[in-house]
């Protein structure tokens, strides 16, 4: 039980430190979050950045372009970095944890070659082509359809929820190449440029009134088969190895957010007279401890993964499942201490309020979570 | 930084469980019951019926093979650790330093001994000095003595891995008060002496303690929920508004126990923190003893943990246990005010809605006498009225958040 950093994890730190304070203030200003072209730009430019200094897969392995490093290091940079301010990983979401580490894992020399560069220096930007309108949580029931047509495959069907399909460059598609096959057994993994003839785009947008998501037709596009990666019908597996990092380290700088947000929070209470309801006090001093909590739990499954090599273990389920619930506990308590100001759009609270409900949805519905943690962990027997 | 167990407090928390499993496995602790409730020991009760030697099976505890665990005590306190403190003849200062461990209320370090005046509902002793002179005779009271003082010299992470294990099989008695009172109360940390301390409005095991520490006059006995912990309540008093104490640029650390002790961590903070191990303890037995029983038990043709309803209970148990977990072991480390205050709201939240789960897993079962699950429930209620638990944490928290080191 050691909290405390290494020689080498205090040098990290400290050289990470100077180099944000170098960089930030020479950022261009956040643009408009409606505006998808400049929030492109300003992500890739963020990325470019880190790459020139060196952060850019901090945690990839060498061999795929990365910087090998440690979970803890990857730790502090997510916490310092986002306690410095620095921009969120914002559009570079798929790319850097999930199609990326997808890649580096079962891709070949060549597509790795092909498509970590770009990730890593901001030039391109990945989607996540998974859901489908009967697909969801149910994901090997997917029926987006891929015929093998001599070099290519022939891909027809849609897909739904599709995070920065407006603005990416490729698309991590999952087909089912064998309708016959059994559910999981028919599926393979597609890297798609979304610049292909036959796809269309339709931005859905969401009940906070932007545009995060769309719709994506696919009208017999044309995928070389060699952008596949992973054997045919192997596509279950090849996505499976990596889903877990989604939940592993993707919300570290959301907790570190949500504690200042919380802090924010109990300072509004008392400029406005709402400290003084000892109910809404303690409220607030419980978020507290859950948040300390489950920085600890991230500190704890970041420690856990150093010793199996970096794979995030099944901590990352129970910790999604308390962080999300966390996160919309944490809105409600801002919103209650607001009071009627809570319904007011331009506060920025009420929108975080808003987007804090998809929390319990994507990446896994809390249901599905705790689904997981029955079966994978508790070792239940398989429900129906 | 790497927050997992080193091998040694694996070794440690392994070493504990098995002195625990052969000293106060699950036929002792009904035998405790029984007399406890002054029934004696009727067959039934102690484990005999099918229905109750099944449970027993789930409670994984295990009871068997006593005395060969017993002597695996040896990790825990390294046994010369312990003999030497007994040959020392532990401390020198004891009255004076009593009255720093009581909170500076001003210490009455008078043997309670005498027959069972005020005892509440119950036949003889509950309290096994056999077994609590094996606890000191391991280590256990010791834990945190200077190995100079005769103890094992060691800190409060393992403290809290070894009250973690006392949590788990809902072992009884002062434990918290006597372990602190090593190094002050002479006997107390060869498990001799049993101290008890008064904590708040209430104080445990007052007529079967040897030494009282704190104001305990007017006591008056109550029949109390949990069979297994006699209590008294106080009558109230002037206390001192506790508030987070104020932060410097140094870092807290843990006082070792009979050293000089410092202001910043006062024994209330350790007591809530220990505290909060042993529900961390209880709730880790009570989400597997759940989970064992809905793998078993079948109705509609299948395991009960089949059902998503039962399946999402359990979960949540399991979410609540590891998110706590997180929280108590880097309090034991950070030795933050605010860090146990946290650790101890999730940690009385997890045993608490924990044994309630579990119950509910265990239908018409877990509502019997027979059941283990209401002695859990009962005495994580319980501890919640020990200091820190609810409220104050919650005071303090949130005035930790205008303080910003959140
Ligand atoms: C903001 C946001 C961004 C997203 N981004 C992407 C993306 O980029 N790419 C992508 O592929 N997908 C994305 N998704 C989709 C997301 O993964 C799905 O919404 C999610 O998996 C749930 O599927 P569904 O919407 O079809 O709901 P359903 O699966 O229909 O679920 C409806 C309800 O039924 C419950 N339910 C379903 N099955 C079970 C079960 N077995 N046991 C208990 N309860 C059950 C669910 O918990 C839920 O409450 C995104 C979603 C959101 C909200």
């Amino acid at each position: 039980m050691d909290l405390g950093l290494t020689v080498e994890e205090e040098e990290f730190r400290a050289r990470l430190r100077t180099w944000l304070a170098g960089v930030l203030p020479t950022l261009p200003p956040k643009p408009s979050p409606h505006d998808w072209p400049a929030r492109r730009a300003y992500d890739l430019g963020w990325q470019r950045r880190l790459y020139d200094a060196g952060y850019a897969g901090l945690h990839w392995p060498v061999d795929a372009g990365g910087r090998g490093a440690t979970p803890t290091q990857h730790l502090l940079f997510l916490e310092e970095t986002e306690k410095a301010g620095a921009p969120y990983v914002g559009a570079n979401f798929v790319g850097l944890l999930h199609a990326g580490p997808t890649i580096a894992s079962e891709g070949s020399a060549e597509q790795r070659a092909r498509w970590l560069p770009p990730v890593l220096r901001g030039e391109e930007v990945w989607c996540q082509g998974f859901s489908e309108p009967d697909a969801g949580s149910d994901l090997a029931a997917l029926r987006t359809r891929a015929r093998r047509d001599g070099d290519d495959y022939v891909v027809s069907g849609s897909k739904i929820w599709t995070s920065h399909a407006e603005v990416a460059d490729w698309c991590e598609l999952l087909v089912r190449t064998d309708p016959d096959a059994r559910r999981h057994a028919g599926i393979t993994w597609l890297a798609m440029p979304m610049d292909a003839p036959g796809i269309t785009v339709r931005p859905l947008r969401t009940l906070a009134g932007s545009t995060e998501f769309a719709e994506v037709f696919l009208d017999e596009v044309r995928v070389p088969a060699a952008n596949r990666v992973g054997a045919e019908n192997d596509g279950w597996r090849v996505t499976m190895v990596t889903l877990s990092y989604e939940r592993g380290t993707a919300f570290v700088g959301e907790v570190v957010a949500c504690r200042r947000v919380l802090s924010e929070v109990a300072r509004e209470a008392r400029r406005n007279g709402r400290w003084d309801d000892a109910v809404l006090r303690r409220r607030l001093g419980r978020l507290n401890a859950e948040f300390r909590a489950l920085w600890r739990l991230t500190q704890w499954n970041v420690s856990e993964a150093q010793g199996t090599g970096g794979v995030p273990g099944t901590g990352g389920s129970v910790f999604k499942l308390r962080y999300s619930h966390a996160r919309q506990e944490l809105f409600d308590a801002a919103a209650e201490v607001l009071g009627p100001e809570s319904l007011d759009l331009g506060r920025e609270w009420t929108l975080d309020r808003l987007s804090s409900l998809s929390y319990t949805i994507a990446a896994g519905t809390s249901q599905i979570q705790r689904n997981i943690v029955a079966e994978r962990i508790l070792g239940l027997p398989r429900g129906r | 930084m790497d927050f997992r167990l080193t091998d040694d407090q694996r070794a440690l928390r392994q070493g504990v469980r098995d002195l625990l499993e052969g000293r106060f496995g699950r036929e002792a602790l009904r035998a405790a019951l029984d007399r406890a409730d002054g029934t004696g020991a009727t067959g039934g009760r102690a484990g005999g019926g099918g229905a109750t030697g099944g449970r027993g099976e789930t409670g994984a505890t295990g009871g068997g093979g006593a005395e060969g665990r017993g002597a695996a005590a040896a990790p825990v306190g390294g046994g010369g650790g312990a003999e030497g403190g007994r040959a020392a003849g532990v401390p020198v200062d004891g009255g004076g330093a009593a009255g720093a461990v009581a909170d500076g209320s001003g210490a009455t370090g008078a043997p309670a001994g005498g027959g069972g005046a005020g005892r509440s509902a119950g036949g003889g002793r509950v309290l096994d000095r056999e077994l609590w002179r094996a606890l000191g005779a391991a280590g256990f009271f010791a834990l945190r003595l200077p190995e100079a003082a005769g103890g094992v010299g060691l800190g409060l992470p393992e403290t809290v891995l070894a009250f973690e294990e006392a949590g788990r099989v809902l072992l009884p008695g002062p434990l918290i008060a006597t372990h602190l009172a090593a190094g002050t109360v002479p006997g107390a940390a060869t498990g001799e002496v049993v101290v008890t301390a008064a904590d708040g409005g209430l104080v445990e095991w007052l007529d079967e303690a040897d030494v009282v520490l704190g104001d305990t006059g007017g006591a008056e006995p109550l029949a109390p929920v949990d069979p297994l912990t006699p209590l008294h309540r106080l009558p109230a008093r002037e206390g001192p508004v506790h508030r987070l104490p104020a932060r410097g640029g140094t870092p807290h650390r843990w006082p070792a126990p009979g050293g000089p002790r410092d202001a910043r961590t006062p024994d209330r903070l350790l007591v809530s923190l220990l505290t909060a191990a042993e529900q961390l303890g209880s709730a880790a037995r009570t989400c597997e003893t759940a989970v064992q029983h809905a793998r078993t038990r079948e109705q509609f043709g299948r395991p009960i943990g089949a059902f998503q309803a039962v399946q999402h209970l359990c979960a949540d148990m399991l979410a609540r246990l590891e998110t706590a977990r997180a929280a108590v072991y880097a309090a034991s480390v950070t030795a933050d005010p605010a860090d146990v205050a946290a650790a101890r709201l999730l940690a009385d939240e997890a045993a608490v809605r924990g044994a309630r789960d579990c119950l509910q897993v265990h239908g018409g079962m877990g509502f019997t006498w027979e059941s283990d699950v209401h002695l859990h429930l009962k005495r994580a209620w319980t501890r919640t009225h020990r200091a820190g638990g609810g409220t104050q944490s919650e005071e303090e928290l949130a005035e930790d958040l205008l303080a910003g080191t959140a």
